[in-house]
């Protein structure tokens, strides 16, 4: 196989790697970024006042940590400015088996989540709760379904209820899914024994920050946290791939460039009889190696930007199963090009492919010039 | 008396160069080679001296040394025992920067097998000595052309080596060695391949380029028609010089 031919190889599987590697990050990034926006949009608002007694890692502490609402917020929270959200472990009874849940109190009329709270309105005898479709699924209740509804109140007494099921919404965010039914708050206040009280109050990303006694904020980047290190954490999965071809593509450029300097010694013992060191000889070669990565990223370029472009603005749909997986996935799964992204993946690609360039160029400066002259070297 | 005295000086007049400065100066040359466990003297006791504008060879039979020497003159070997200074350089004391320097830009070689660049054209071949010296597009294009009139390859800048004959590519090394300039050029065994008429066109053209330019050439070489060409002629036996004489130019 000719030089040529061998070296379009190499910057073909390079290029693809390239091409992957951009796209499966910019495909993480973009998870990344609808799971933390949608978790916002859902949950976070803009940041979130804990009760110091509250653990969510702790169900039972759960029924005793909600806290009286800090006066001084009472004008954000007759504006809307500051939602109050009431928590207590549960559990319901559909189909005569039990579930456990947690309980979610929040104002019907709260804007500042997207969920759809409209619905725990109601006039009629049952309680109105919504529920996300994942946990609609694993209950198997829909819409206007009865269940019976179990929690303790402040005074350590069980009670039940039967609650309707007002609405189901669709969610890409599982906290707010699975396992959860929405409330009014009024009314958990009530069943709870708990008037005025809350676990956690949701900011409005407009109201300042401030300091309340007995109360701990939790900012965005904290609370989605989670989020990003669940999105990270399934992203070395699917690495895998781009990287078996990086390495393909990483061990032919070891093997062209160990080949080319075997072949090419009378070239680089007349480069050292011009007046070059075996050092510059060396770091000529290196370069030379390391041009494979320039022709991988502009051959990447030619066909991966119609193919970026077109996914960006369309997106992945993603199979039906995968909303049943618990991850924070929407029904479309965007990838996200960024600069830092696009110039990272290229500055990574040519240092690595100036890495594998520079392992087989060392022998250069132990060969002697005047065998490498003559081709006679290896 | 007289007449031997004017034949004498006559002779010596027309084999001395018009400047007698001291380029290279050799004295007591040993170059090992270790074998195994044994070591093989390719060069014993040599002591020899090369003049500016000289035109001279290094004659002998395959393992007299020739080359070893050529290449220890070219500093891209060193001396295991003795002194070789070329141009003011004690080759033993260079660092290999320092020897990369002197060959850039005081040194040109010519190998018998050119030892062109094929991926590059005949230009950017003989361009390759003047990027490593820093000139300018504007020099080196003005020192290209010029160096490639001399050789007589005006009309083939843009030929690959594979496009020329083995004359033509051997005129390519010569002006490769000879753009920059260089005070001595070395040149091992420059016609072992070439054919009789490419072989005399090439000798002519170092003879032109050593009368115009007063560039010093060495030779090694074992071949019949550069010695034709050479005033001074020095051969070398398993190491060692066995003779040292000059040599009236038969062929130009």
């Amino acid at each position: 196989m000719g030089n040529g031919l061998k070296t379009w190889l190499n910057v073909f599987v390079l290029s693809i790697s390239f091409v992957l590697i951009v796209f499966m990050q910019a495909l993480l990034e973009g998870w990344s970024k609808q799971a933390v926006t949608d978790a916002v949009a859902w949950e976070i608002g803009g940041g979130q006042y804990w009760s110091s007694k509250y653990d969510p890692y702790d169900p039972f502490s759960l029924d005793s940590c909600a806290a009286p609402l800090p006066s001084i917020l009472n004008d954000a929270f007759e504006k809307h400015q500051i939602e109050p959200v009431l928590i207590t472990p549960g559990s319901i009874y559909p189909d005569g088996r039990m579930m456990p849940v947690l309980i979610k109190g929040i104002r019907p009329d709260q804007n500042m989540l997207v969920l759809p709270t409209q619905a725990l309105n109601g006039d009629s005898m049952e309680v109105p709760v919504i529920i996300g479709a994942h946990m609609a699924s694993q209950a198997g209740l829909k819409e206007n379904d009865l269940v019976t509804l179990r929690w303790r109140d402040a005074n350590g007494t069980f009670e039940a209820v039967d609650v309707r099921i007002a609405s189901v919404f669709k969610t890409t965010v599982p906290t707010t899914d699975n396992g959860i039914i929405w409330i009014s708050l009024e009314n958990l206040q009530r069943m709870m024994s708990q008037p005025g009280k809350a676990t956690l109050l949701i900011k409005n990303k407009e109201l300042a920050t401030q300091n309340l006694p007995g109360w701990k904020f939790m900012d965005q980047t904290e609370l989605t946290k989670q989020t990003v290190a669940l999105v990270k954490a399934k992203s070395v999965g699917m690495s895998i791939f781009y990287f078996i071809f990086l390495f393909l593509a990483l061990v032919a450029i070891f093997d062209t460039q160990t080949l080319s300097i075997f072949r090419r010694q009378r070239e680089i013992g007349t480069y050292v009889a011009l007046g070059m060191t075996p050092r510059q000889v060396q770091h000529f070669f290196t370069l030379e190696g390391t041009m494979n990565a320039l022709l991988a990223v502009a051959l990447g370029f030619v066909y991966g930007l119609p193919f970026f472009i077109w996914f960006a603005a369309n997106g992945i749909a993603m199979p039906v199963e995968v909303s049943n997986f618990g991850l924070p996935i929407a029904d479309k799964m965007y990838p996200l090009f960024t600069p830092k992204l696009i110039i990272g993946t290229i500055v990574f690609i040519f240092l690595i492919t100036a890495l594998v360039s520079y392992l087989p160029a060392r022998k250069i400066s132990r060969m002697n010039p005047t065998e490498a002259i003559r081709g006679k070297v290896l | 008396m007289l007449f031997y005295i004017f034949v004498s000086l006559t002779f010596k007049w027309l084999n001395t160069p018009l400047t007698m400065n001291r380029i290279v100066e050799i004295k007591n040359l040993v170059k090992n080679f270790p074998i195994g466990n044994d070591v093989f003297t390719a060069l014993n006791g040599i002591n020899l001296e090369f003049r500016e504008g000289e035109f001279a060879g290094l004659v002998g039979p395959s393992g007299s040394g020739k080359t070893t020497l050529l290449n220890i003159i070219g500093s891209l070997d060193v001396p295991s025992g003795g002194e070789v200074t070329v141009l003011s350089h004690s080759i033993s004391s260079l660092s290999q920067k320092e020897a990369a320097q002197l060959r850039k830009e005081k040194l040109g070689f010519i190998f018998q097998n050119y030892n062109l660049l094929p991926v590059y054209t005949v230009y950017e071949n003989v361009e390759f000595a003047l990027l490593l010296l820093n000139f300018s597009t504007d020099e080196r294009k003005k020192r290209i052309l010029e160096t490639l009139e001399w050789v007589g390859l005006s009309d083939k800048i843009n030929s690959r080596p594979a496009q020329l004959s083995g004359g033509e590519c051997q005129r390519v090394a010569i002006a490769r060695a000879m753009v920059k300039r260089p005070s001595l050029v070395l040149a091992d065994e420059p016609t072992a391949n070439l054919d009789s008429a490419n072989s005399h066109n090439v000798l002519q053209t170092m003879v032109k380029l050593n009368r115009e330019l007063k560039t010093s050439f060495i030779f090694a070489t074992h071949d019949d028609k550069v010695i034709g060409y050479l005033h001074r002629i020095i051969r070398l036996e398993d190491g060692k010089v066995v003779d040292d004489r000059p040599s009236t130019p038969n062929r130009v």
